[in-house]
């Protein structure tokens, strides 16, 4: 049989979705063997924080390192890349409700009760309303639920490729809410936050520009060969 | 497309079942040498996490109980020493753990400087004669939200002061760490403006609870947590109590700190625990006490009001902070 990229794709996925894993299942493994420090609560928020951060970053990586390397199977994987940025915002997301919110509620009429639901979903949406890097970080994670919502065949069937791709350009917003929500929270060294700020400068640059060269040639009356969505 | 029926497998194209379980085992291997591999991709923000220090020296003829925290659980040695904040050894908390080891804290001077009768430089040995050390269980308050409960090992500064005879002139203290490059690999970072500096108002150094820290657990203090010599102010933020002293100045003027000085709209110079004042991101009411899961309000003072209150009488802490 030969190895077309379809076969190589299909073969390659499920040790990439299982690398991919590899985060989340180190650090369960780690919190169930004692092998965070000593506040594992604030290891696990700030690793699911790191780490959806990195997949939004694979995620925009992969359009513009086809274009270069004109490898096309890359296209196969920005899905599932997507997808796990999201699903890695979430887990960050619900870490931070229940490790620094829930945990952080009076309990007057014991935990199991309404008003545990109630006083959880008060101090949420306060604490988005009132702390500017919670704001933008939950932001990020919002831009992120259309595109996963979207993110099957029939819909992007349903929108038709044009629109679908207008949609998930909200991922560029993504990535820069999700550097300053980063770069809000460090204490003094930015170093961290800026390397990423870098990377999706770089990323989102590179668009620009084919943007705009893309844009110059189609005044030229040069025809783009029709192509796969391009986020 | 050309969909095969079942009818176009051959019985020689049907995989052997051995081959079939070898091929499982493969892919079970491989899960978890890619596993393997996404952890590697962890790099430099991995959580290799450190040990405690190992058990050291004990210290001999400590006074017990001279403060204790009735009702409080004492955080474990492994607590108190591998989860430190101490950027001179780097900035994720188990690094002052995994770079501290070879710190040299012997022979050790501090030099006493400024609005005083004694300056000079004292050797650690002249700092500790004649004093008794006592255990002190303190509650410890980061600026983080995180908390720790310690038994210290030390002396009160009002005696090391005693011994360096200010002058009238004397109304603030000023404490510098020592900015060893060889040895803290954390002073490449120009994250700060080392060395680390900070300060006291001299009725705040004079106060009982202020100690002069040289021990934990009975033990010779770690380099991590600021040996050999750390000052404990267990009202203030943890950023407060500066480790490793190498100079005390008496001075005039109200000193400068060094995170007021990096970032002076999140902290003060008093910096005294406070759960209304929230000058910084995140929220200074509640913290989580290292080992528990649900946070606790934070209490005026870190609960020693008591015995400190008096000193800001008049002052406006919202401003003061």
């Amino acid at each position: 049989m030969e190895w077309t990229s379809a076969r190589i794709t299909r073969t390659v996925k499920p040790f990439v979705f299982l690398a991919a894993l590899a985060p989340v299942g180190w650090l369960v493994w780690a919190a169930l063997t004692g092998n965070l420090s000593a506040n594992p609560l604030s290891d696990i928020t700030n690793e699911t924080g790191v780490w959806t951060l990195r997949f939004v970053c694979v995620t925009l990586t992969l359009t513009p390192l086809r274009r270069l390397t004109g490898w096309n199977a890359l296209i196969r994987f920005r899905r599932m890349a997507g997808l796990f940025a999201f699903f890695y915002g979430t887990l960050h997301l619900l870490t931070y409700v229940v490790v620094d919110r829930f945990a952080g509620l009076d309990f007057p009429d014991g935990i199991v009760a309404w008003a545990t639901v109630r006083n959880l979903a008060a101090s949420v949406v306060e604490d988005i309303g009132k702390r500017p890097f919670i704001t933008i970080g939950f932001s990020a994670w919002l831009t992120m639920v259309p595109l996963a919502l979207t993110s099957t065949a029939g819909m992007i069937r349903r929108l038709g490729g044009r629109r679908w791709n207008l949609l998930h350009r909200l991922v560029y917003a993504t990535a820069v809410l999700g550097v300053v929500h980063y770069w809000w929270l460090v204490k003094a060294d930015i170093s961290r936050p800026l390397w990423y700020g870098v990377v999706v400068g770089i990323l989102l640059a590179m668009r620009i520009y084919w943007a705009r060269t893309r844009s110059a040639s189609k005044v030229a009356g040069i025809r783009q060969p029709a192509g796969s969505p391009s986020v | 497309m050309l969909i095969k029926r079942p009818s176009d497998v051959r019985s020689s194209e049907i995989t052997d079942k051995k081959l079939y379980l070898n091929r499982r085992d493969f892919i079970r291997a491989s899960a978890v040498a890619l596993a393997a591999g996404g952890a590697g991709l962890l790099g430099a923000e991995a959580l290799v996490q450190a040990k405690g220090a190992p058990h050291g020296r004990k210290l001999t003829g400590i006074k017990k109980g001279v403060i204790a925290a009735p009702g409080e659980k004492i955080n474990s040695w492994e607590d108190i020493t591998s989860y430190n904040n101490y950027y001179e050894f780097g900035q994720d908390k188990d690094d002052p753990a995994r770079t501290s080891g070879k710190f040299k804290t012997e022979p050790w001077t501090v030099t006493v400087e400024g609005e005083c009768n004694k300056k000079g430089v004292m050797n650690l040995e002249d700092v500790l004669k004649g004093e008794t050390l006592e255990e002190r269980v303190y509650r410890h308050r980061c600026v983080e939200a995180w908390s720790m409960v310690i038994p210290w090992v030390g002396f009160p500064l009002a005696n090391f002061i005693k011994k360096c005879d200010p002058t009238s002139k004397a109304k603030f203290v000023e404490f510098t760490t020592i900015a060893d490059g060889r040895q803290m690999p954390g002073l490449s970072s120009p994250i700060l403006d080392w060395p680390y500096r900070e300060g006291l108002r001299m009725d705040e150094a004079l106060h009982p609870l202020t100690i002069l820290v040289v021990g934990l657990y009975d033990e010779v203090l770690p380099p991590q947590d600021g040996a050999p010599l750390r000052l404990a102010v267990p009202w203030k933020y943890g950023f407060k109590h500066i480790k490793s002293i190498v100079k005390v100045k008496f001075v005039e003027k109200q000193p400068i700190n060094t995170w007021q000085e990096q970032n002076s709209a999140w902290y003060g110079f008093y910096s005294n625990v406070n759960p209304t004042v929230n000058p910084v991101r995140w929220t200074q009411a509640t913290e989580r006490r290292i080992g528990e899961f649900f946070m606790r309000k934070t209490l005026m003072f870190n609960g020693y009001g008591d015995q400190v209150a008096s000193m800001y009488s008049g002052m406006d802490l919202r401003k003061n902070y």
